[in-house]
């Protein structure tokens, strides 16, 4: 059954330095609250999984957690490039990044395959692509029943997996809706997981589209109002636009990146 | 006639390219805008499919973002990120895959890697290949929608991200790809059509005022040029007034 504990409790127990960390949500309830414990907790030499590295990701790789990026697409949404990721990748600032590279399918498969404790999983994909020149992983293989050759990927297994979610009761039931996106395989996928929840409630009560993830396939679930800023929690929140747009020119200069993660991330910790 | 801009023409030209009735897999940006502008204008019916999971979505303002609310909010159904791509995606289910390009060669071969420099160290590092290898791959056929300019249409894209013809005829069918591939790209400067015989990307359609000298001073290799070369039409008075009346949702949600 999960454990309910505090976020930098949760964080402290379940990521390490070294470890695999995939960290999911596709626009939608991505975990921010939970990449600022980390930050703040000073991790190092991570590796970062998540299909769209976006502004946390960012934010992770310019504190100088990163070593590693397994990503399908890295960008600011609807707004543009992610100046820290480019840094990494272009100047190896603030430390080197290496990259692996795939497609959305691609990594969705990956958690699928990893969720089902199988060692890789089969598409349609990356065909005639320049990707699998340099992504190793991307291999081919020839279908026992048809001859017909298809891509193979090897499956995905974070250490610790960490998503954000409407709610949980207190068996650590945790209960999302809305775009639910890869995160139930990426939390099946993983060793451990962490959940941070906007609340915990006596009684989940159903609603339509939900996913809900028993308690007994948590590790740990973290109680985080407003956990997704300036991501959105359906159903809790709105997506902050004005952040995304405004990280553009923070992000882009190195002082100012510095002085918004001391202001807005480190600060907090004094306060924690 | 209301003055527009080419971007408008641009938008208005693509949103014509979707057909009523059909299933269009789209990307954010120029788009999904275009997409919504079909859907509110002559294509009532177009199911837009946006990767996040949401599968005929009815936004009655512009998405911000691929995962935004309102896609969720009035979709038929809402699925899970590996369920769009295996069950939807690649199966062949959506006809339309509607994409963008940093570089884009004369076979439709798209790049939205890296430019410059080699793959490890580039000039200038790109989000990646998000969805759109297997939207290249699986969808009937794909429409690109792209500014030309001598950065844009190259001789060779520095990093295939998305195969459109390959190297020639015959590429998609030994690579095994099974959907039509890139039929159709619009720009700033007007229409161009893979030649069915050469795989080839040709100037079909001038926007109006365009030429075919503008056209080719904008394209890095020798632009074939259609004998059927046409003018489209400006962009109607109501396509102006729901383009612009879509724009205006996005900074109202800002």
């Amino acid at each position: 059954m999960a454990k309910l504990v505090s976020l930098a409790d949760g964080v402290a127990e379940l990521v390490r330095d070294g470890d695999v960390v995939a960290m999911e949500g596709f626009t939608h309830l991505i975990p921010f609250a939970a990449g600022h414990e980390i930050i703040r907790q000073r991790r190092r030499d991570l590796t970062l999984v998540r299909m769209t590295p976006d502004v946390i990701y960012d934010q992770l790789i310019g504190a100088g957690c990163v070593g590693r990026l397994v990503f399908s697409w890295g960008g600011n949404p609807g707004v543009g490039s992610l100046h820290r990721f480019r840094d990494a990748v272009q100047n190896s600032w603030p430390v080197p990044l290496e990259l692996e590279e795939h497609s959305h399918a691609g990594m969705a498969n990956r958690y699928v395959a990893g969720a089902s404790g199988l060692p890789f999983a089969v598409l349609r994909g990356y065909t005639g692509t320049d990707l699998p020149r340099h992504t190793p992983n991307i291999r081919t293989i020839d279908c026992p029943f048809t001859g017909e050759t298809l891509t193979a990927v090897p499956a995905l297994r974070p250490d610790v997996t960490v998503v954000h979610a409407q709610r949980a009761d207190r068996a650590g039931n945790v209960q999302i809706w809305g775009i639910t996106g890869v995160q139930k395989e990426a939390v099946l996928a993983a060793r451990r997981s962490l959940v941070t929840v906007e609340e915990i409630v006596d009684r989940l009560e159903p609603v339509p589209g939900q996913v809900v993830l028993p308690g007994w396939a948590v590790t740990a679930v973290a109680p985080v109002p407003g956990g997704s800023h300036p991501s959105y929690t359906q159903g809790y929140s709105v997506r902050d636009n004005d952040f995304y747009l405004a990280w553009d020119a923070i992000s882009r200069d190195r002082d100012s990146f510095k002085q918004w993660l001391d202001r807005h991330v480190r600060k907090a910790e004094a306060q924690a | 006639m209301t003055d527009y801009t080419a971007d408008e023409m641009m938008t208005v030209a693509a949103a014509r390219q979707l057909r009523d009735d059909t299933a269009c897999f789209v990307g954010i940006g120029l788009p999904s805008t275009a997409a919504n502008l079909a859907r509110a204008t002559h294509a009532p019916n177009l199911v837009l499919v946006y990767e996040s999971g949401c599968l005929g979505a009815k936004p009655d303002r512009l998405p911000l973002s691929i995962g935004d609310g309102i896609l969720a909010d009035t979709a038929d159904a809402v699925v899970s990120v590996p369920e769009v791509f295996n069950y939807w995606l690649q199966p062949g289910r959506i006809d339309v895959g509607f994409l963008g390009a940093a570089q884009l060669d004369r076979y439709g071969n798209i790049n939205t890697t890296v430019v410059g420099g080699d793959y490890t160290d580039p000039r200038v590092r790109l989000p990646g290949a998000g969805g759109a290898p297997e939207i290249a791959a699986s969808c009937g056929e794909v429409v690109v929608i792209v500014r030309q300019s001598l950065r844009t249409f190259v001789e060779r894209v520095d990093f295939v991200t998305s195969v459109g013809y390959g190297s020639g005829p015959g590429d998609r069918a030994r690579l095994g790809l099974r959907g039509g591939g890139p039929r159709t790209v619009i720009t700033d400067l007007g229409v161009l059509e893979a030649d069915p015989r050469t795989c080839e990307l040709t100037l079909t359609r001038l926007h109006p005022g365009g030429t075919v000298e503008q056209a080719r001073a904008a394209t890095g290799w020798p632009l074939a040029v259609s004998d059927d070369l046409s003018t489209g039409e400006p962009p109607t008075d109501d396509e102006l007034a729901v383009l612009r009346a879509l724009e205006a949702t996005k900074k109202a949600v800002r």
